[in-house]
């Protein structure tokens, strides 16, 4: 049986990261959970990537405008970031607050954006949405570059309220009406981007922001009851007051951190799986004065997220299978050729770093999961964990070994589970790799045929654990 | 006696992000448009007459000449009551025939469960893009979703024939059917098995084919061009879906430039696969039908047009009655949704109807979720 304070410790991995080797696991989990948790909570406690050995490597990335060379960085952070509660929840806002590169067409501008996720994802959401409604990319993805004064363009107030926080309804009731859609847009007139320098001779140039107080709308607007001349900074303070956005984000928070929830679209209608946990959470953001972080430490120091039954109880996402494999075998945790090919794979899996199909951003859960994504999925997982020349491959072999000189199948089966996650899987799963082990009886390594051979079967029964319908739940 | 007729097959092609119809069959006379459009107006000599009344973007030559050829249905003022200006919860309204709760199945799933009720043939359906669009999802039916047809194919790093053939056996054993597993466990394992049965057929497909036509190389010319050779392969493939990605149809931004653009690549590619299948004498069972999620706001916002309500949907083939169905929305004020927008006139379920009755040949009612009056367009 695996060691219940391991398991516990590859699940805060998993889910606060992108998971980790087993001598990673090991080593956070005797220096206890509760510190653990205090160490993703604090990114800049700890030390953080070689910024300057990473623009050594790459001259490339220093102010890059091309979007695979930004897919390819951030990929390299998700595996390498020692900090990594920061990189996950770089993916969790750029999931929820979407903007896409098909439309913006600057890498630069991509990257800073996600760099800004970085630096305030865990901070306060008020913070956050000051940051979104200022940032210059957002402002063009939705349009808020063409809503002027005279000629109102509704798709940045729209989103902001159906998409960015309050969502459209709970508890069965709407959050908001068109009426609020159209005074929220107002308010946000104005909020616009200085014109960009003509990239030639010099390069681009990066954007920004810029009020234009000619163009707002300075006219008297009710919003979710507040009457006044509103502007935009005076919408996110009503937004960020509304039972509304509690819910939103402890929502959003649950399905990425704790299980899977039916999503955005259904949740006027539909409860949440847990209301305990929900309630939790929204007083969390409200105690807090509005705190990200704060929400993040009420998940990982409470019982619904240690619980055995949200353990694999998520479907992992491109990100994740991708970040998460190449973490578990150890591979790409240097500067080395052959990233970018892997950065495109979340993409042919169903997500398109930088560039989600819609401003809803991707589904999750299930929804990851068609005849096509599936294919891919298992293709990457079991071509890597396949490959008993990566550094983790390599020390799941001698740990397999240290078990005796003779392995029994049932044992090397057990062994392989066990040192992956330990995954969980059904008894049909555990006696199909069993049986498929029997075949060629115990596994010994006395002899160097028998190592390798030895080898070559961990290889095997490792790329079939890849190809698991469990082991696409992290 | 043995039946020599070619079964029907369904191909969709959806136009994402909300296709503005005011700019695409245009009024050609009509000062209210002008009014309402004086920097999207598409100026009136530009326009291609369709009657005294409508004309086509200026970019839908070829679409034209499926006009004169009587093969092209045009549906104005499609939509439903009620229309929501979001493009996830319209898009799943067409996809899911629910207007008034959120669901889950697609009403194409629901035909290809009618089509293949034991499911015999796991490529009854299959979708090119990434992601499965839910118009096709209902639990139990399988659906070939290909990312890039000529790669497509399961453990494939596998080195050695006898060493994959031996993962891929414990493979479909471990994907076996069983049911209590729970519900997503029990779906990614009938996922797993018919991803397994599926692939190993498509990927005989791009060998098979052979071709004088050239797509473009656009996403939308080569997932075209990838139902096309699924089709020519002659798989039993009913219904066969790909979308124009990125919701490019989403034009609240520099619309005149980017609607031309897109417009100019699907009535070329329209053109391209019809030729395609004609040259290889396929294309008597297939009919392409497009739609989009809503139409666009009637008032232009000085760049772009923001979201509205209302679409414009196309039916092309050799067995569609061609012909304008439905009534053009009026501009008039007084006769317009609240918010700016066209009132439709015809309710989407009424082509769904009409292409699951008379084309399909399938009992509409469960499919489409109602009795709805059918256009009866073919």
């Amino acid at each position: 049986m695996a060691d219940q304070n391991v398991a516990l410790m590859a699940h805060l991995m998993r889910r606060a990261g992108f998971g980790a080797s087993r001598e990673e696991i090991e080593a956070k989990a005797a220096q206890g959970y509760e510190a653990t948790v205090e160490q993703l909570l604090n990114p800049d406690d700890q030390e953080g990537l070689d910024e300057d050995l990473i623009l050594r490597y790459n001259p490339s990335f220093y102010q890059s405008a091309g979007i695979e060379n930004l897919v390819l960085e951030w990929t390299y952070r998700m595996v390498n970031n020692p900090r990594q509660l920061q990189e996950k929840m770089s993916v969790f806002w750029h999931m929820i607050l979407c903007a896409g590169h098909s439309k913006i067409d600057s890498g630069q501008e991509m990257g800073r954006m996600i760099q800004m996720f970085r630096d305030h994802g865990m901070g306060s959401f008020r913070d956050l949405l000051m940051q979104l409604s200022t940032f210059p990319g957002m402002m063009y993805y939705l349009d808020n570059t063409e809503s002027h004064k005279v000629a109102l363009n509704e798709n940045y107030g729209r989103e902001l309220l159906e998409l960015f926080s309050l969502g459209v309804g709970m508890d069965e009731q709407f959050n908001y009406s068109e009426d609020d859609v159209k005074s929220c847009a107002r308010a946000f007139t104005g909020w616009s981007v200085a014109p960009v320098y003509p990239p030639f001779p010099h390069g681009r140039s990066p954007w920004e922001f810029r009020f234009d107080p000619a163009d707002h709308d300075d006219g008297e607007k009710t919003f979710l009851g507040v009457t006044g001349k509103l502007n935009g900074n005076d919408i996110i303070d009503i937004i960020c007051k509304q039972p509304s956005t509690a819910r939103y984000l402890s929502r959003h928070l649950y399905n990425y951190f704790v299980a899977d929830e039916p999503q955005i679209p259904a949740w006027r209608l539909t409860p949440p799986r847990d209301q305990e946990a929900i309630k939790i959470l929204e007083k969390a953001y409200f105690d807090s004065n509005y705190n990200i972080g704060a929400m993040l430490r009420a998940i990982f120091t409470s019982d619904f997220f240690k619980a055995e039954d949200v353990r694999y109880a998520k479907v992992k996402s491109p990100a994740e299978v991708v970040a998460g494999t190449l973490r578990m075998v150890g591979d790409h945790q240097e500067v080395k050729p052959g990233l970018y090919e892997i950065s495109q794979e979340p993409k042919y899996m169903g997500m398109d770093l930088m560039n989600p199909p819609t401003v809803e951003g991707w589904h999750t859960g299930r929804e990851w999961i068609d005849s096509g994504t599936l294919v891919e999925r298992i293709n990457f997982a079991s071509d890597l964990l396949g490959n008993t020349e990566m550094p983790g491959v390599k020390a799941i072999v001698n740990r397999l070994a240290s078990q005796g000189a003779t392995v029994s199948p049932a044992s090397f089966v057990e062994g392989c589970l066990d040192l992956v996650g330990p995954l969980l899987v059904t008894e049909d799963t555990r006696n199909e790799l069993t049986a498929h082990a029997q075949k060629a009886g115990d596994l010994t390594h006395a002899t160097a045929a028998e190592q390798s051979e030895f080898t070559r079967r961990t290889g095997e029964m490792l790329q079939m654990i890849a190809a698991t319908a469990e082991f696409q739940f992290g | 006696m043995v039946s020599t007729k070619k079964d029907p097959v369904l191909a969709v092609l959806s136009l994402s992000g909300g296709n503005d119809g005011l700019n695409t069959v245009i009024l050609r006379n009509n000062g209210l448009y002008r009014d309402a459009r004086p920097t999207l107006g598409i100026p009136e000599d530009q326009i291609i007459p369709i009657n005294d009344e409508l004309g086509f973007h200026p970019t839908m030559a070829p679409l034209k000449k499926f006009w004169d050829a009587g093969k092209l249905a045009i549906f104005l003022g499609v939509g439903y009551a009620t229309p929501s200006y979001s493009h996830f919860r319209s898009m799943d309204i067409w996809h899911t025939c629910e207007p008034d709760t959120v669901g889950t199945e697609g009403w194409l799933g629901r035909a290809m469960k009618a089509v293949d009720p034991n499911t015999e043939n796991v490529l009854t359906g299959v979708n090119f893009g990434r992601g499965l669009p839910r118009a096709l999802v209902l639990e139990g039916v399988p659906v070939a979703s290909v990312g890039n047809l000529e790669t497509y194919g399961l453990l494939t790093g596998i080195d050695g024939a006898d060493q994959r053939g031996q993962a891929l056996d414990v493979f479909g054993r471990m994907y076996s059917p069983a049911v209590g597993r729970g519900a997503v466990l029990d779906y990614i394992h009938d996922t797993g098995t018919s991803a397994l049965k599926g692939a190993d057929i498509l990927a005989t497909a791009p060998d098979k084919y052979s071709s004088s036509v050239e797509y473009s190389d656009t996403v939308v010319g080569q997932y075209m061009k990838n139902i096309a050779q699924t089709h020519l392969a002659n798989f039993g493939t009913r219904i066969l879906y790909t979308t124009s990605p990125y919701n490019s149809f989403d034009t609240h931004a520099n619309q005149a430039a980017l609607h031309s653009g897109l417009w100019s690549n699907v009535s070329e590619t329209v053109e391209t696969f019809f030729d395609d299948l004609r040259e290889h004498d396929a294309a008597d069972n297939v009919t392409l039908f497009m739609f989009t999620e809503f139409g666009r706001r009637i008032s232009d916002n000085g760049s772009g047009t923001d979201h509205g309500a209302s679409g414009i949907a196309f039916a092309v083939g050799d067995n569609v009655k061609g012909g304008i169905y439905g009534e053009y929305p009026s501009l008039e004020p007084s006769k317009q949704e609240p918010g700016g927008n066209l009132k439709s006139s015809m309710d989407f379920r009424q082509v769904y109807t009409s292409i699951i009755e008379d084309w399909l040949e399938l009992d509409p009612v469960p499919i489409v979720g109602g009795k709805f009056e059918s256009v009866k367009f073919f």
